[in-house]
């Protein structure tokens, strides 16, 4: 599905953002990439769809050499890989139905958009997304009279609008307040499997990755220096990956967050249990 | 050296501003030469005290003249003021047309740098000549009449709205487009879809508020000779006939309240 070799980034200031990066996801999974900032999480995830230029290697889509292609079929391969951003990135004063449609421009001719002319089969597909995701009756508000979570459901709507065959996510909850993150999390990772779509999300909240992610990434300084499940991270793989640090209560606090999620519509009792744990 | 020493004792601690100019003889010599340059320039420029004094008197008798003013040749009047209003509104709306392709060149986060540059040089050199000196340039080449006055303020509307329109986009928040442009989305949909909506209430806005300023300007150009209400006045005061101007002042004044009321009143709607 989707392969990276040796993929390489330097900034024009001369920041090396990526070294040498290489991974494959070849399975409908949802991989997380941990790192501290400014290890190259968002560089790497750009450099996938060409909204940053990658300096060497390769990002291979199915049989397709991302970097080879030039602008009219690299908007081609762009309507394949869905993107979601930290800070949502929607067009606010737009309606969050028009949000939602902007998932098709890929694939509606310019007049057609300009009147807003959408197939009926793309409108009825945001219909059933915006009641999957509970935001059923929004249609027509305007995008910046929603609040953070409401926002990114609209944003991880307008992603999935577009049918990708991946889905690149860059720090979706780190905006959020901790319960709103973890029900956008985890509404990301169901709709991941839901739709079969592989999807690369960078977050920096070791916590969620280990709980919502099939597969962990930990990339430090423009490398990757661990690749493996949410079991195997211990605290010796987070100080290769942030550094030296007592990171004994961030393991424990995963371990109860696990226990605590089996149990169902337990929401509201986790968050009374964290605040006291944190007091 | 001397200031250190007193740290160290701690006994006085000093501090003043720093000046712009540290050596106090350069700081008050740069300043005394400045008040000397302005007295001489007074009095090099022959300014005749005498003539100050002379005109004065004049002054008085023009304004009694002017009372009470002459509404008789309303129609002269009418029809100036109409075709200030005309010269306005066609070069205002000629100006918005113009100004949308020339403002997206000159957003830097949007087009390639050269088209940029080349952009932003018409912007700049379009707005480095007053709109009197332009509309004199403008009288000579095509006359007396409107259509000079047409051309100054379409010329003047032009580099103003793109300017702020290019000014406006370059200060979209970059997220936006970006993900516009991860959906696949080629350039003319990310100008139909993103950028518009974001930057139209403002455009519109700056739209409006340059129509109300070039009603402004509409009376201004006409004085020399560029059409309109202006060429009325400038008539009317080579004649003598200051109650006339008077008249016409009085309407530039309504006009121009007008316009800035209409101006407020459509951009308070705009969101």
């Amino acid at each position: 599905m989707l392969e990276i070799i040796r993929l390489s980034k330097v900034y024009p200031t001369g920041t090396v953002a990526l070294q040498d990066v290489s991974f494959t996801v070849d399975t409908p999974q949802v991989v997380t990439i941990i790192g501290p900032s400014g290890a190259g999480k968002s560089t790497l995830i750009r450099c996938i769809n060409r909204l940053v230029e990658p300096t060497s290697g390769k990002v291979m889509l199915d049989d397709i050499d991302v970097r080879s292609l030039n602008r009219r079929e690299l908007c081609k391969v762009r309507r394949r890989m869905g993107m979601i951003f930290q800070e949502y990135n929607l067009v606010e004063r737009l309606t969050v139905m028009e949000n939602l449609l902007s998932g098709r421009l890929g694939y509606v001719g310019f007049w057609k958009t300009y009147r807003r002319k959408f197939p009926p089969a793309d409108v009825v597909a945001a219909f059933k997304l915006l009641d999957r995701v509970g935001l059923s009756g929004y249609q027509d508000t305007r995008a910046d009279a929603l609040s953070g979570g409401e926002r990114q459901r609209v944003g991880i709507s307008r992603a999935l609008m577009q049918q990708p065959d991946l889905l690149l996510v860059d720090e979706p909850t780190a905006s959020l307040d901790p319960k709103t993150s973890r029900q956008i999390m985890r509404l990301l990772v169901e709709l991941a499997h839901e739709h079969g779509t592989p999807a690369l999300v960078n977050i920096h909240d070791v916590g969620l990755a280990q709980s919502f992610a099939d597969r962990i990434i930990g990339l430090s300084e423009g490398r990757i220096v661990f690749d493996g499940t949410s079991q195997q991270v211990t605290a010796e793989v987070l100080t290769e990956i942030y550094g030296e640090e007592d990171w004994s209560t961030t393991i424990r606090k995963i371990e109860e967050d696990n226990d605590q999620d089996t149990q169902k519509g337990a929401s509201k009792h986790k968050d009374r249990m964290t605040r006291e744990t944190a007091a | 050296m001397k200031l250190s020493t007193e740290t160290q004792t701690g006994a006085e601690l000093q501090w003043h501003r720093i000046k712009l100019i540290e050596n106090p003889l350069i700081r008050n010599g740069l300043a005394l030469l400045a008040v000397a340059y302005i007295f001489w320039s007074v009095g090099s420029l022959e300014i005749e005290w005498a003539r100050v004094a002379h005109g004065l008197p004049r002054a008085v008798k023009m304004i009694t003249r002017m009372i009470p003013p002459d509404f008789g040749r309303w129609q002269l009047l009418i029809r100036g003021m109409l075709e200030s209003i005309q010269m306005a509104l066609v070069a205002s709306f000629l100006g918005m047309c113009l100004a949308v392709p020339l403002g997206i060149c000159g957003a830097g986060n949007l087009v390639p740098k050269p088209v940029y540059l080349i952009a932003r040089s018409i912007i700049i050199l379009s707005r480095t000549f007053h709109e009197i000196v332009v509309a004199i340039l403008f009288v000579k080449i095509f006359g007396f009449g409107p259509l000079a006055g047409i051309l100054t303020l379409t010329l003047g509307s032009t580099s103003f709205i793109s300017k702020m329109l290019a000014e406006d986009i370059e200060n979209m928040t970059p997220g936006q487009i970006e993900a516009i442009r991860a959906t696949g989305a080629n350039f003319p949909k990310l100008l139909i879809y993103c950028i518009s909506p974001q930057a139209l209430p403002r455009y519109l806005g700056v739209s409006i508020y340059r129509l109300d300023a070039n009603i402004r300007h509409s009376t201004v150009v006409g004085i020399v000779g560029a059409g309109g209400i202006g060429q009325v006045l400038a008539a009317s005061f080579s004649r003598y006939d200051y109650d006339f101007s008077l008249a016409i002042l009085l309407t530039i004044i309504a006009l121009v309240f007008l316009g800035e009321f209409f101006s407020n009143w459509v951009r308070s709607q705009l969101r």
